[in-house]
Order: structure tokens, then sequence, then C-alpha cells
């Protein structure tokens, strides 16, 4: 890669995915972090590639793997983290936990738990967006798992019916939960699916944070120019377990280590390094940072506070002085 | 001049539409079909594709779309054809819908209104009859009314779009063609029950295509000397404590008419408020009045037998007059 400047933040991206991630593994094992977590370890250049290709105003909806969407969505690691905690300061105020990270000022659209559930949801989004002549488009994420479910047929079928600006991001890392694709899907090549309603596509290798990011660069550039949705097959892998529950009794050690040998992180960095881009220091100076960072979201959240219990049935319903708000900065839609 | 509920429900879209430009109409055969039960006749051609938009039949993807619009900005009315069909939806309005504000810590608001038809008595049998609007007062997040005459059925799509949370809304089928003489419609409220008829001895709780058989019943109480106060809940969820417990206070004896299933219905919900916040007022136990506990049938015979009737009501009610008979 040529472009040192990106080629830094690509690299820092999955750094400070990969490096939360493990420190949320090491949370879990303390209780300090419960429920269900599910780690993207292994899977960072999918997202790092892909949301660096966004604007600021575009929107993300993504599923309950979606830390690092979050992080890398440029909310704070301080908030995700008070989140998992479970503590107010949290982006959800505790109230989503790991699988339900939300940011309305960031247009980050959640952590949805239902797989298949966020695609209509952001079918939707963008049918608003071209309702108010907003040029912006709505990535949605979501994994293989997803391609099962009716939903994810509903939607693509919509959104290439009505032109709708959406970028499809499939995050296939072979294994819906413990189900591998080729024992769930009859045909195993994602993209004919959504090629199936004229929906254009890619795929890609989802460990080559470049390849990811030139592929969702390309797939943005025709949602913008076109209105219309495209859709991305990113390959990858995840090197963790589903969650902390999954004894991984689905797939051989040796399958996992053969991946892991293309561990996108290392692939990158020992590719900047032979293109010149990438020095050592610059690599001890990216690791310092995303630790710096880790250990002062951690202190945050550990200092967090618990929501007042007598709190618990507030947010169910909108109150009536935050009515107003809602729809407030809409814009006027031709009549 | 005589209106008919099916006039009204297509006026209150028609003005939704002319007078908030962020509000689309969006469901199965809403254009040029004009609605399955023809409440949006001609709006497509007054508003164009873009506001009355006919979907496929994917309804838990349009249900979804439906959300993520009102997300984004947008004011949509879904129609799902029948509540039986709705169960496709179901995630989307449950897990999404109902939910986001809430997992969100408050962040977003879901201003989306979902129109459904539900019910029996046209012989539709078991797929397209169902009554369970019970099953949606149960969840927390989303608010639900069911317009029982011809002015709610103009006046509650107003405040249901102003709402900044999901509102669904239930038409019973039997009701479309019902008509009242009218001068004006104007929007109504969402928030309260109502009295639609005073009176002392029992208070008929009831609600939808219920309720003209409860004041249908109330006549003919009337007649045997029981004068019968007649409550329209109008809102499903949150359910108006206030009115049923004053009325029940008042009267000293209920009976709770829903044409949904007796086991775990909104009849049962309203007599464990009743005993809970009206015990000592009771001069009789709570009667219910519900329907069979069979799918609806076809047959015509079958199918009245099912459901509540004028005279299963007034006989439930007698029942908590005991030696005044």
């Amino acid at each position: 890669m040529t472009d040192t400047k990106l080629a830094h933040e690509l690299l820092s991206d999955m750094v400070r995915v990969r490096r939360m991630e493990e420190k949320c593994a090491e949370l879990y094992s303390a209780a300090k972090i419960r429920g269900f977590l599910h780690l993207y370890v292994g899977e960072e250049a999918v997202a790092a590639g892909s949301l660096r290709a966004l604007a600021d105003d575009d929107a993300v909806v993504a599923t309950y793997r979606e830390h690092a969407h979050a992080l890398l969505r440029g909310i704070p690691m301080a908030s995700i983290m008070a989140e998992m905690f479970g503590k107010q300061e949290g982006c959800s105020r505790g109230r989503g936990g790991s699988m339900h990270l939300f940011d309305a000022s960031r247009r980050f659209y959640g952590g949805n738990a239902i797989v298949a559930g966020g695609l209509p949801l952001a079918v939707g989004i963008a049918l608003a967006d071209a309702r108010l002549q907003q040029k912006r488009v709505t990535a949605c994420y979501f994994g293989d798992g997803a391609v099962a479910e009716g939903a994810f047929h509903e939607s693509l079928n919509m959104a290439a019916l009505w032109n709708l600006p959406v970028l499809f991001c499939c995050e296939n890392n072979l294994y819906a939960m413990g189900t591998a694709l080729e024992r769930a899907q009859s045909q195993t090549d994602l993209t004919v699916k959504a090629a199936s309603y004229r929906v254009p596509t890619l795929a890609v290798d989802g460990m080559d944070v470049e390849a990811c990011h030139t592929a969702a660069q390309q797939g943005v550039d025709h949602v913008r120019d076109t209105g219309g949705p495209f859709f991305i097959e990113f390959r990858t892998y995840r090197f963790r377990a589903h969650s902390m529950f999954d004894p991984e009794l689905y797939r051989d050690k040796a399958e996992v280590e053969q991946w892991r040998e293309r561990d996108p992180i290392r692939l990158f960095s020992e590719q900047c390094r032979h293109d010149g881009t990438l020095t050592d220091a610059d690599l001890r100076d990216i690791e310092n940072s995303a630790d710096a960072e880790i250990e002062a979201a951690v202190a945050f959240a550990e200092a967090g506070t618990w929501e007042a219990a007598e709190d618990l049935e507030r947010d169910v319903l909108t109150p009536v002085d935050r009515r107003a708000a809602v729809g407030e900065a809409t814009p006027e839609p031709a009549r | 001049m005589k209106t008919t509920y099916r006039t009204a429900v297509h006026d209150a879209i028609r003005d939704a539409l002319r007078d908030d430009p962020r509000v689309v109409l969006m469901g199965e055969d809403v254009g040029r079909y004009g609605g399955t039960y023809a409440a949006s006749k001609g709006l497509l051609a007054e508003f164009g594709p873009e506001r009355v938009r006919d979907t496929p039949l994917s309804e838990l993807g349009f249900v979804g779309i439906g959300i993520g619009a009102a997300l984004n900005g947008l004011r949509p009315i879904v129609e799902v054809m029948t509540v039986n069909f709705s169960l496709l939806a179901l995630d989307q309005i449950v897990n999404t819908a109902a939910a986001l504000r809430h997992m969100s810590g408050g962040q977003f608001s879901v201003p989306i209104v979902i129109r459904m038809a539900t019910g029996a008595g046209r012989q539709l049998a078991a797929q397209h009859s169902h009554s369970l609007e019970p099953w949606y007062a149960h969840i927390p997040g989303i608010k639900v009314v069911a317009p029982a005459t011809v002015e709610d059925a103009y006046g509650m799509l107003a405040p249901a779009l102003a709402d900044p949370d999901p509102v669904v809304i239930f038409e019973h089928v039997q009701l479309y063609n019902t008509s009242t003489d009218i001068d004006a419609l104007t929007p109504t409220d969402i928030s309260r029950a109502a009295v639609r008829r005073n009176g002392t001895d029992v208070t008929i709780i009831a609600y939808g295509g219920c309720l003209s058989k409860a004041l249908d019943a109330a006549d003919e109480l009337s007649l045997a000397g029981i004068d019968c106060e007649v409550v329209d809940l109008r809102v499903l969820r949150p359910l108006d404590n206030d009115t049923i417990l004053e009325s029940v206070s008042k009267t000293h004896r209920a009976v709770v008419v829903d044409e949904a299933w007796r086991s775990g219905s909104l009849a049962a919900e309203i007599t464990a408020r009743v005993m809970e916040g009206a015990f000592y007022d009771l001069d009789a136990p709570v009667a219910r009045v519900c329907s069979n506990e069979v799918p609806i049938p076809y047959a015509k015979h079958l199918e009245e037998a099912a459901l509540p009737q004028t005279v299963k009501i007034v006989a439930a009610v007698k029942g908590l007059f005991g030696d005044r008979q």
C-alpha cells in the first residue's frame, strides 16, 4: 500500500479492535462483563476496511458482533466499555450491553441481536433518505447466517425493486453459530443470491484489509452514484468461539490454525513493512496507543455508576417533554 | 350525513397525507387495488407511488422497512392485511419497534403507525378471523388502540401519527360497513377509555367489534330493568384503569366482553385489575364473555356460536343479579 497515512489508519483500526476484544474476553472471565459476548477477533479487516469508506453522515446498522463497528464509527471506547459493564455512562445507558450498542449522533442504529433483523431496518432508513433526498448511504452488516432468514430475501428484493441506497455487507465467517455454511445453504456462493435480486455484487478476501477497503469504496461509490443497493460478501473467519459459552465442538482446531495463518493484522503489517510504509516503531506506537486507550476505557467503565433501579421503567415510551424532539431534524420532503 | 367507518379510515389517511409530507402509506395492495378493505381507494392517484407504496407480500420486510423509515424522519402508516398475517411481522414489531427506545438507552423513538384488520364474522375461517389484540397489548413499548366507532376510526389516526412511539391500530372487519350521522370528523385522543352509555347497575366493558353488541345488550337489559353502563376501552395498551375502576366502583358489577380467547386475554387482565383495584366495591364476581377456545370455523352457525353475541352478554349480565330475575 502506497498511502502511508491510510495504511497506518487501517492497521491502527484493526489493532484497536483486536486489543479491545481481547480485553473484553479477559473482563468476561473476571465477571466484569456478563451476558452474551461475541468477539470479532479474526474479522477485523472487514470492519476496518469497509467503515473507512463511509462518510460521516452515512448510517450503519450492525449485528450483535458489533463492537468493532461501533468503535470504528467513532463511539468512544470508554462508552462502549461502560456499556458492557452495564453502567449508565455506557452508550446505551447500560440498557443494551454488548449486543446493543447505539449512538444516534453518529447514526449508528445498533447492535441488533435478531439474525437478519437489521436488514429491513437498513432498507427503511435508506427509504427515508431517498424520500427526503439525502444522498446518504446506509451500510448494513450481517453474517452468513442471516442469508438463511426470510428477512434477507425480502430486504434485498425491496431494496432493488425500489432502488434504495443500501450497502449490504455480508460478513461470511463460514459459521452460523456452529452450523457451517455448506450444512445450511444449497448455494454457498452468497453473491449469487444477491445477484438473483438484481443487486450488483462483489466478493472479497475478508482477511485483506486493503481489498476490503477497495471493495467497500467501490460499493459506496455505486450506492451514492446510482442511489441503489450494492452487495459485498466479505469472506472472513472468526478465530474465537461464537460466544463465551461456545465449546467449539463443530470445527477442527486445525481449520482454525490454518485461518490464523491469514491473520489480517499480521498479513497487513507484514505487507506494509515490505512496502516500506510501516516501521517497527510505527507498529509499537499503534499498539501502545491502543493499549493506553483500552486502559483508559476500562478505568472509565470501572468508575461508572449504576442507574438507580427506580428509573427501571424510563425510556419504554418517549417522555412527554422529549416528544417534540422526535424527528425535529427532519428536512422537509417534496410533496 | 351518513359516514361509514371505511370512509372515516380513508379520510383519516388522506388528511394525514395532505397535512404532513413525511407521512407515507405502505402495505399490500394499498395502492392500485385501493386497499383490501377499500380504505385507501384513490390515494395512489392523489399522492403518487412514492407516498402510497404497494409492497410485495413480505410482512416482515415491509414492517421492518417502515420502522427504519420512521427512525430516519418519515411518519409511515403501514397496513398489514389482517392480524393473522401480522404474525409474520411480529419479530420486527416486538423485537425492534417496541424494544429499540429502551435498549438504546432512550436514543431512538420509533414513530410508526401499524394498522391491521382484526376479528371474525365474515366466514373467513381460522387464518383470517382471529383477535390477537391481547398479544399486542402484552408488549411494553407499543401503544395499542381499537377504534370501535366511526368517530374514532377517523379521529385516532392523527394522534397516533403524532405519537413518537409505535402505535398499532386494530380495525374490526365487521365495522367497515357501519355508519353514523356525523357533521365533521375531527381528531380524538388515544389515551382514554370512553363511557358510551351511562348506567347504574352494571358495567359492560368492551372494545372494537364487540362494542355494538354490548350496547345492544344494554338496550335489551334496560327492558328487563337493568341499567347498564358501557365502557369502550378504545386504548388496549396502556389500559385506562381510572375509567374502568371509576365505573365499576359506581355500578358494583362488571362484565368484560372480548372477542379474543378467554385464556390470557384482555378480559383476563381487566378482571384482574378490577379485583386489585375495586374488589371491595364488587357485589358479584366479574363475568367474562369471550370467544370459545377454537380456531374460528368457517360454517356460519359455528362461527356465530364461537363469538361473543348480544344474547351471551345479556345472559352474563343477568347472571350477576341472581334473585332480581
